[in-house]
This record gives structure tokens, C-alpha cells and sequence, in this order.
């Protein structure tokens, strides 16, 4: 059920936009009026909920330290993994950023005969993850030639890069390719792997679904079932420039493709796919560990209230203590 | 807020960067590219709707079939004959490739490989003019 709910969703999504795509009056709403619906949900939604996030206080450190902490000189600590500084924490983020490091880190965990725990080094999700995340990356910045007129120089750049095999015309994109691999890895791999899917939601599968039935629309529309670029890009640029203009003639699974990516811009702020923001602030990655070396105040406080020692608790109490029984420091 | 300082800042390069392509395009009326038709000739060998599409599909099927399984028997349309032939099919009409193909590949930033190898029929007159 977990997998079958979100599947029907996509499933449904792309029959009503397919249909949709046919009929005329639906698709200046599916082209047009959605797009910017979905687009103004995305930055509105995406800004409100990093604000959201900062408004919450972190009052203390709380990274993950996972080697040594700065102490004394002549013990050697690890900048990476306890970054003791702003330097080091910046260099942590870089690397998490960029190249995905806690992924890096993964292990796998399996028992033997014995019985006997064994633990290894796992890359492939950092690998495919690495994969789905720049290709995804590398496929929005080609979509950039659809949307801006005049092109910036650095799409048909990456376009030749990208296309630099030159099998089939219109020329075959490896990141499209790798983009399917990946997404189908990370879909598998939530199926196949009993642990993971345990504790795979379908908030986990309708993001994986949905993002590989973009990819699959968008391969259609390019090698297969081929739509009309320049009434396209009529449309796209028309968009971003505020005069949007509906040409007749375009296929419908454009309308599909299309939907979809509304869809996700609307499920996106929404969903765990805010990672994309959330990367950046997570405090268990961009905090320095220096709890010992700064003492950290909680921000909220009540300044009337006193610190209260034990030799002062001792003041107030010590008769009671006396009759009590109980010993104290100072008679 | 916590982290004004870095937040915010954040928060506009984001925004920033999401609507490149609206400050990109800003004040720019986008027209639908125009092509120069051939003068005479009123059908082609498949659909405009066809052509306009999958063009570049059937000019992979001629290349496999006229230089791969040597299949170079003519094509007709409207009565007239047309060789399998990029340069001496297509351009026999669409003389022009600068007003033809380039208007909307520049368009849409499409740069086929086509012209690696051949010449168009009139930048072929030119180059012999210039030597």
C-alpha cells in the first residue's frame, strides 16, 4: 500500500494532464495558469519555511562529532568530523554540500554464521545519490535554452557536453540517461533492502515516482514521441517573460511533462524534498563543537532568576539539614 | 530570527537564482521564430506539423539508408522527385540555411552536427567566390 498510493497518484496526475493536454481550454490552464500557480507555491512556500526554521532557537551546540575534539595543544583532533571553528565548519559544509559526505560515511551492517556482526563500507547510495542530485542539477540548467531568450552562454556549453557521444539526433543527453539509473536505483533500493523499506513511507516513493515519470515524459518528448521545440519554447520563454502566448499544435505529453513539474514545485515545499534548504541548516552539521571552550547562554533565560549554588542552598537550609540528619559541608 | 546574517542573505541568492530567466528575459517580446519558405514549391515530402517535429529523425533514417545499405532511390512529393540528400534534397528548396534551419535552432539553442561535414548550398557558392 505504502508503494501502490503514491504510484496511483502519479498515475492519476498524468491521465488527467494527458487528457487535459488534448482539450483546448485545459491547456491554457495546464500551461500556463499552473505554472505560475506551482512557481509562486515553490518560492513562497520554500522562503516561508527556512524562515520558519530559523525562527526556532538553538540554544545549544548540538553537532555530531564523530572523532576527536579540540582539547589540549599536543592532542590531535579531527577539523572535519568536531570542526572546532567557523573555518572548519565551513569546510564541513562544503564537503557535505557538494559531495554528499555523511553518505560517504554509510555502512551496512550484516550477520554471519557465528553468529557475527559484521560492518562495511556501503557507497553505492552516496554514489547514486551523487549521480540522481548533479544530474538533476545538469538537466534543470539545460532546461534554462526553453526559458530565456537571449540564451546565456553557458547552456549551450553544458548542452555539448552533455550531448558530446553524439548518438542519434536529436542527440542523446548522459545525463538523461544517468538520471533514469539513479532514480531507479533509489527506487529499488527502498524495495529491495528490507530495512529501507521498513521504514520507507509513501512520502519517500510519491517524490521517486514522480520525479522518474518527469524524467520518463521529458525522454518521450525528446526521442520518442517529439513535440513541436519552437511552439514550446514559445510558450516556456513567453512565461518567464510575463507575455505568455498558447501556440496550437503541441502534443499532449508535453502538457504531461508539464504537470508533473507543477506538481512537484507544489509537493516541494511541503515534503521532505526541503532538504535541498534544510542541507544548510541543519545544526548537527553547521555548528562548531566548542561547548568547552565558550560557555553557551539559553537564549530565553529568566534573567531574574539567580544562580543558586550548593554552599548557598547549604546557607538557606543547613538548620533543616541539621535536624534532618542529613550531612553538610560546613557546621 | 537567529542568523539574520546568513539567512537572509541566503534566502535572496536563492531567489535570485530561481528567477534568472524572468530578469533574463525582462522587457524582451518573445516571437515565434520565422522561417523563409521556398518560392515555388508547395509541398514538402511529409507534413508541416511532421517536419516541423521529427525532421532530424528522417534525415538519420536517409544518412543509415543512403550511405549504410546504399538505398538511394528518389522521394516524391506533389509530383516532383527529390534525391535522399541533405544538401542536394532539402536545400534543393531551402536554399538558405541562415534563414532556414538556423531560425529556429537558434531559437531554441538546438546546434546540430549536420554541418561538420556538409556545406550549405549558398555559404558553398560564397566560399569559392572568396577564393
Amino acid at each position: 500500500m505504502r508503494v501502490l498510493y503514491p504510484f496511483i497518484a502519479v498515475l492519476a496526475l498524468i491521465v488527467v494532464a494527458f487528457l487535459g493536454g488534448k482539450v483546448t481550454g485545459l491547456q491554457y490552464l495546464l500551461g500556463v495558469v499552473l505554472p505560475y500557480l506551482a512557481f509562486g507555491v515553490f518560492i513562497v512556500g520554500f522562503v516561508s519555511r527556512v524562515l520558519n526554521w530559523a525562527k526556532s532557537p538553538v540554544p545549544f551546540r548540538i553537532p555530531t562529532t564523530c572523532g576527536q575534539e579540540k582539547s589540549l595543544p599536543w592532542i590531535k583532533y579531527d577539523r572535519l568530523d568536531c570542526p572546532s571553528n567557523k573555518l572548519e565548519v565551513l569546510g564541513r559544509m562544503i564537503l557535505e554540500i557538494f559531495l554528499f559526505r555523511s553518505l560517504f560515511r554509510n555502512t551496512k551492517a550484516e550477520i554471519h554464521d557465528g553468529p557475527k556482526l559484521v560492518y562495511g563500507s556501503s557507497k553505492y547510495l552516496w554514489l547514486f545519490a551523487l549521480l540522481f542530485h548533479y544530474s538533476f542539477l545538469v538537466i534543470v540548467l539545460r532546461h534554462l535554452r526553453l526559458f530565456t531568450a537571449p540564451i546565456p552562454f553557458f547552456v549551450p556549453l553544458i548542452e555539448f557536453a552533455d550531448g558530446m557521444l553524439q548518438i542519434g539526433a536529436p542527440r542523446l543527453y548522459l545525463t538523461d540517461s544517468i538520471f533514469l539509473a539513479a532514480i531507479a536505483f533509489l527506487f529499488l533500493r527502498r524495495l529491495i533492502s528490507r530495512q529501507v523499506r521498513y521504514i520507507s513511507l509513501p512520502a519517500d516513493y510519491f517524490p521517486l515516482f514522480l520525479i522518474f515519470a518527469i524524467g520518463v515524459t521529458g525522454l518521450l518528448m525528446r526521442y520518442f514521441y517529439r513535440v513541436d521545440i519552437a511552439a514550446v519554447k514559445q510558450l516556456t520563454a513567453g512565461l518567464a517573460a510575463f507575455s505568455p502566448v498558447l501556440p496550437a499544435g503541441i502534443h499532449s505529453i508535453f502538457f504531461v511533462h508539464v504537470t508533473l513539474v507543477c506538481a512537484l514545485m507544489i509537493y516541494f515545499p511541503f515534503s521532505k524534498l526541503m532538504h535541498m534548504g534544510g542541507v544548510f541548516l541543519s545544526p548537527t552539521r553547521n555548528m562548531s563543537n566548542n561547548n568547552r571552550a565558550v560557555r553557551h547562554i539559553n537564549p530565553w533565560n529568566d534573567p531574574a532568576i539567580k544562580p543558586h549554588s550548593y554552599a548557598a542552598y547549604e546557607d538557606e537550609f543547613r538548620e533543616f539539614m541539621k535536624d534532618a540528619g542529613i550531612p553538610v559541608e560546613k557546621e | 530570527m537567529y542568523n539574520k546574517g546568513t539567512i537572509i542573505p541566503g534566502l535572496i541568492i536563492f531567489v535570485v537564482l530561481m528567477l534568472f530567466a524572468i530578469f533574463n528575459n525582462a522587457g524582451k517580446k518573445i516571437e515565434a521564430p520565422k522561417v523563409e519558405k521556398p518560392v515555388g514549391y508547395k509541398e514538402c515530402v511529409k507534413p508541416v506539423q511532421y517536419m516541423k517535429e521529427s525532421h532530424m529523425e528522417l534525415l538519420n533514417v536517409w544518412r543509415d539508408e543512403v550511405i549504410r545499405e546504399g538505398k538511394r532511390e528518389q522521394v516524391e512529393a506533389g509530383g516532383v522527385l527529390y534525391e535522399k540528400s541533405l544538401q542536394n534534397g532539402c536545400m534543393h528548396c531551402h536554399t538558405n540555411k541562415t534563414k532556414f534551419c538556423d531560425v529556429c535552432h537558434t531559437f531554441a539553442s538546438v546546434y546540430p552536427y549536420c554541418w561538420d561535414c556538409h556545406v550549405a548550398p549558398q555559404e558553398d557558392l560564397a566560399l569559392k567566390e572568396a577564393r
